[in-house]
């Protein structure tokens, strides 16, 4: 018999499996079942992208593209750039296309990482980098932020957590899922404890497009920062892209040179109907944009309004599309509220606790979803915690 | 005035005013007053259910007529339009530019309903010099509503 575990590298064998499947896996079975649970946007892409899409297979164009992407793409993305968030990066040289986010944070710990290296994560955040960065050899040091500092990495904490091992910080914001955002003041108290470092900045920027009140500001656009920051950002939630499995890195030249480098072995280039339905939405797209943010936002306001009247303390998110409710009033963990809360109500929301240290006492709740089901898990919610007193 | 409740009433009436108050950031009273504004004013001149009549029993046909009409002095299509729009049949009457003056929508329960319409009343209308009659064979979308529905992907997910 072959004894798998042992074959298998103690690395991902370490990496434990993620927390929240089951509370589908349940709700699958449970008849007018609600949930708020997945983190993904509840409209259809744009009719024009996908329009993008199918005509470039209609002409033909199924082969693989450029390692970096195509350059009509990397072009448009680089007036994205300067466009939306005032920062200037070279089509060829300085942006990689790559399946989805994910794979830019892929490359980009692989691409820094040496054994033992350190990558501080603030928490609660998305579940990915900390194994991310296990399987690029390298240690995660867990950074928590809290609500009363509504949610931000403070620089205190992270001169805390500096080493002389620390190759590398995470900025997850707007952060997933706590809706947190970093200011630009925000963002400049760090850059004063980076300048100076060799600490590289990995900006996972995936939500940039979804801030409520404040537009989103770039660690890239800090003085001094532009050459510190890996840009990483995508197609999936701004442009509700998620299946088409598309995103990008933006960032310094050298890095950038040996990003591709991996790139170009790993996956040899994105999904070419992808990026071609990407030209459009860069270049059509901002419309679609804030169609979706302004639904977003009315949501956002009637969930936060909800949980607050039923007597739930609730961190007003400023970006991403999730609230964030303190639960701890009820006297159970989140994991505890979740279970109990979807086998009485057939209502799914994830454990804060899922999403690392600072996340207990938490839940994450969704609002891509419709207001119809927003109103109705409310109404579930209010006689769920009825049944607590 | 405040559009942002206007375009959320357009999408969907069925909001509660808590909801509406919540998405728009206003209280329960202003929203409640902004309303009454907007229905006086005329800016808010209904709140219906979209019904595709196909899915049930009912038989109903619409028709869309091209009407061509002799403007009256001084008061130009309104008065035909009017005399147009008094019949219960008829469901919207929109002035045209181009190659006829007015477009008629009408609804009844049967093609003879709907041609008996067309040639007892509407022709015979003084001002009326022409019409030219459209039946509505399938409605695919109304008021931004698709009426099939839409297939939704079987397997998605649901893993972080």
């Amino acid at each position: 018999m072959m004894d798998y575990d042992k074959i298998l590298c103690g690395r991902i064998r370490e990496v434990k499996p993620s927390g929240i499947r089951k509370y589908f896996d349940l709700l699958e079975g449970m008849e007018g079942g609600i949930s708020l649970g997945i983190g993904e946007p509840d409209f259809v892409t744009p009719w024009h992208i996908r329009d993008a899409g199918i005509y470039s297979l209609e002409k033909g164009f199924t082969k693989y593209t450029p390692n970096a992407g195509l350059s009509d793409l990397r072009r448009a993305i680089s007036r994205y750039m300067k466009r939306r968030f005032d920062l200037e990066y070279a089509p060829i040289g300085q942006i990689v296309i790559t399946v989805g986010g994910s794979e830019g944070l892929d490359l980009a710990f692989r691409c820094l990482i040496e054994p033992g290296d350190e990558v501080i994560i603030p928490t609660p955040s998305f579940v990915c980098y900390g194994p991310l960065v296990s399987m690029a050899h390298g240690v995660p040091v867990l950074v928590e932020t809290r609500a009363e500092d509504e949610f931000r990495l403070t620089p205190e904490e992270l001169k805390k957590a500096i080493t002389p091992r620390t190759k590398a910080l995470v900025l997850p914001f707007p952060c997933n899922p706590t809706g947190g955002i970093m200011g630009r003041e925000d963002l400049e108290a760090l850059a004063d404890v980076l300048r100076g470092t060799d600490i590289m900045v990995i900006s996972d920027e995936i939500y940039a497009e979804l801030t409520y009140g404040q537009g989103h500001v770039s660690m890239a656009n800090i003085p001094d920062m532009y050459e510190r920051t890996i840009v990483i950002n995508g197609f999936s939630k701004a442009y509700s892209m998620t299946g088409w499995r598309l995103g990008y890195v933006c960032g310094p030249k050298p890095l950038l040179s040996a990003m591709t480098k991996l790139h170009q072995y790993g996956i040899m280039s994105a999904p070419t109907t992808s990026q071609y339905a990407a030209i459009e939405a860069m270049e059509k797209g901002d419309e679609d944009i804030e169609a979706m943010k302004e639904e977003y936002d009315g949501r956002r306001r009637f969930l936060v309004e909800g949980f607050r009247r039923l007597g739930l303390e609730c961190f007003e998110p400023r970006g991403a599309f999730y609230t964030f409710p303190c639960i701890r009033s009820t006297g159970l963990t989140s994991e505890e509220f979740c279970d109990q809360f979807l086998q009485a109500e057939h209502v799914a929301v994830i454990p804060g606790s899922a999403f690392g240290p600072g996340g207990e006492g938490f839940v994450r709740a969704c609002y891509a979803a419709s207001m119809k089901d927003l109103a109705e898990a409310l109404e579930r919610l209010e006689r769920f915690l009825g049944t607590l007193k | 005035m405040n559009t942002k409740l206007l375009q959320l009433l357009e999408k969907d009436c069925t909001l509660n005013r808590e909801q509406l108050a919540a998405m728009t950031g206003l209280t329960v009273a202003q929203v409640e007053e902004q309303i009454r504004e907007f229905e006086q004013a005329r800016v808010v001149l209904g709140y219906r259910a979209v019904v595709d009549w196909d899915r049930t029993e009912r038989e109903a046909v619409t028709a869309l007529i091209e009407v061509k009409v002799t403007p009256q002095r001084g008061e130009g299509f309104d008065r035909v339009a009017e005399r147009i729009y008094q019949y219960d049949e008829v469901e919207s009457v929109y002035l045209m530019s181009g190659a006829f003056d007015l477009t008629v929508i009408i609804s009844g329960r049967s093609l003879k309903e709907v041609a008996h319409f067309v040639g007892e009343k509407l022709a015979t209308i003084e001002d009326v010099t022409g019409t030219a009659t459209h039946f509505i064979l399938h409605k695919y979308k109304e008021n931004h509503l698709i009426f099939e529905k839409r297939e939704e992907q079987q397997e998605r997910f649901v893993l972080e």
